[in-house]
């Protein structure tokens, strides 16, 4: 499936998905109808910038610079895990 | 050994045993529950404010239909309020256009909405209520239409196997985001009723082969769910993660549950969440500690490379077919009573014999 994802895509949760601390196991966690998953790091803190304004583009730039990594490299990374997300209906662009 | 008590992840909220429909496979327990002897309100905040606490993630709100009862917007309202994710699983007969926005306005998260076949009359034979797949169809259609995601359920069964592929179809239709094929279980209704209920190998075959093709077809649109029945497996399957280990079950009138056909379990206290806390329950009451972890296994379990994947399989499947809770599930290759399940495939009626219809034992325990 192809998800079409560019710079300008906004990316925000699908209805019924959300980000969550949990604050008895001490971890990030996405909750979702009937299940509930936990993000790697990494992917915590990408979801952390889902707010439904961002644009993947300012996502990575923030990402970027916080880690100070090349953009084109943090760029590939974020677009692959959003697309995967995108697949299991938990991120719409 | 001591064993790992993990916190719970999800809670099973039985809210009432009173329901518009009579599934012969409900997974209810046989003695039903009256109205009188249900939990009240301000119980059930309770309930929800002390799970949460214990690290409870998400909370079904089941029955019975949980629509039954008026306090259902109040009481997701209040889950929502303590962070956690919120999900009614019903029959849908009774959302309409007027009790449905009252469920969005408190927060639900999410429906999973149940069909006893995508065929009418044979829903309708089945759920033994005439009307009900409409109103089904129209629910499906407001939960669509709002946008809130929606899972469709529809229990297998011999005389519905045949029709997975236009399930899965329906389910598209529909605006659902996942759907559950899943194969009855035998507990309960649904083990009274097993001959009329189990499919043969063949169908079993074919329901498999109809859900990897729409997994293909339908690939990011629709999430599949397939339970098969456990009679056909090698292996039985890991119950509930685990006995203790994940999930808390809570009976319409309050009794605190590792799943929701433990009452079957003899020679056994049934906690009671207006005599006691859950947290306390959960630790350290006789009914939860009993089949926690692997210290309680026979052998074969005992030795077996599998005994932290499937956790000896089903307590309540051994009690029903070995007649002893701590005996490996029978499904199990392993197990020495298997004999016993494979004598009930052997032996199934030509003609499915006739439903023994989900009632209580009094007509007026419905009301009261």
């Amino acid at each position: 499936m192809t998800t079409g994802l560019t710079d300008d895509s906004v990316i925000r949760f699908a209805r019924g998905v959300r980000l969550q601390h949990d604050r008895v196991r001490e971890r990030w966690i996405i909750q979702a109808p009937e299940r509930a998953f936990i993000p790697d790091p990494i992917a915590a803190e990408v979801l952390k910038l889902v707010d439904g304004t961002r644009t993947l583009g300012q996502i990575v730039a923030d990402l970027a610079n916080r880690f100070a990594a090349p953009v084109d490299v943090i760029g590939r990374d974020v677009h692959v895990m959003v697309s995967d997300l995108m697949t299991r209906q938990v991120l719409v662009a | 050994m001591t064993e790992t008590i993990l916190s719970p992840m999800s809670l099973l909220a039985e809210l009432t045993h009173r329901c518009p429909l009579q599934c012969p496979y409900c997974s209810n327990p046989l003695a039903l529950e009256p109205r009188r002897n249900e939990l009240s309100t301000q119980d059930w905040i309770s309930v929800l404010d002390q799970a949460a606490e214990m690290g409870v993630l998400q909370v079904h709100f089941s029955g019975g239909e949980p629509m039954s009862r008026p306090d259902l917007p109040d009481l997701i309202r209040h889950a929502v309020g303590l962070g956690l994710y919120t999900n009614l699983i019903t029959s849908g007969v009774l959302l309409n256009e007027k009790t449905f926005p009252v469920l969005v306005d408190a927060g639900l998260d999410h429906v999973q909405l149940s069909f006893q076949d995508i065929d009418t009359a044979n829903a309708e034979h089945v759920g033994g209520m005439k009307g009900a797949q409409a109103r089904k169809l129209e629910a499906a259609r407001l939960i669509a239409a709002d946008g809130m995601p929606l899972t469709l359920n529809f229990v297998i069964y011999r005389e519905n196997a045949d029709r997975v592929p236009q399930m899965l179809d329906a389910a598209v239709e529909m605006g659902a985001r996942r759907v559950e094929i899943a194969h009855t279980q035998y507990y309960g209704w649904g083990l009274a009723n097993r001959a009329a209920l189990m499919p043969t190998a063949a169908q079993l075959e074919q329901t498999t082969q109809a859900v990897e093709a729409a997994r293909q077809k339908y690939a990011g649109r629709l999430t599949i769910d397939y339970v098969t029945p456990d009679y056909y497996a090698d292996r039985p399957k890991p119950c509930m993660g685990g006995w203790g280990r994940r999930f808390i079950n809570i009976s319409p009138s309050g009794r605190v549950l590792p799943c929701h056909a433990a009452e079957t379990i003899p020679n056994v206290a049934f906690p009671d969440v207006r005599h006691d806390t859950l947290a306390h329950i959960w630790r350290a009451s006789p009914l939860f500690t009993m089949f926690r972890g692997t210290d309680w296994m026979p052998q074969p379990c005992r030795s077996c490379d599998q005994r932290e994947k499937d956790w000896g399989g089903c307590r309540c499947q051994a009690l029903a077919l070995a007649g002893d809770a701590r005996a490996t599930d029978p499904v199990c290759s392993r197990a020495p009573d298997h004999d016993r399940v494979v004598r009930v495939l052997e032996t199934l009626p030509a003609e499915p014999p006739p439903f023994r219809y989900r009632r209580y034992a009094r007509a007026t325990d419905e009301v009261g």
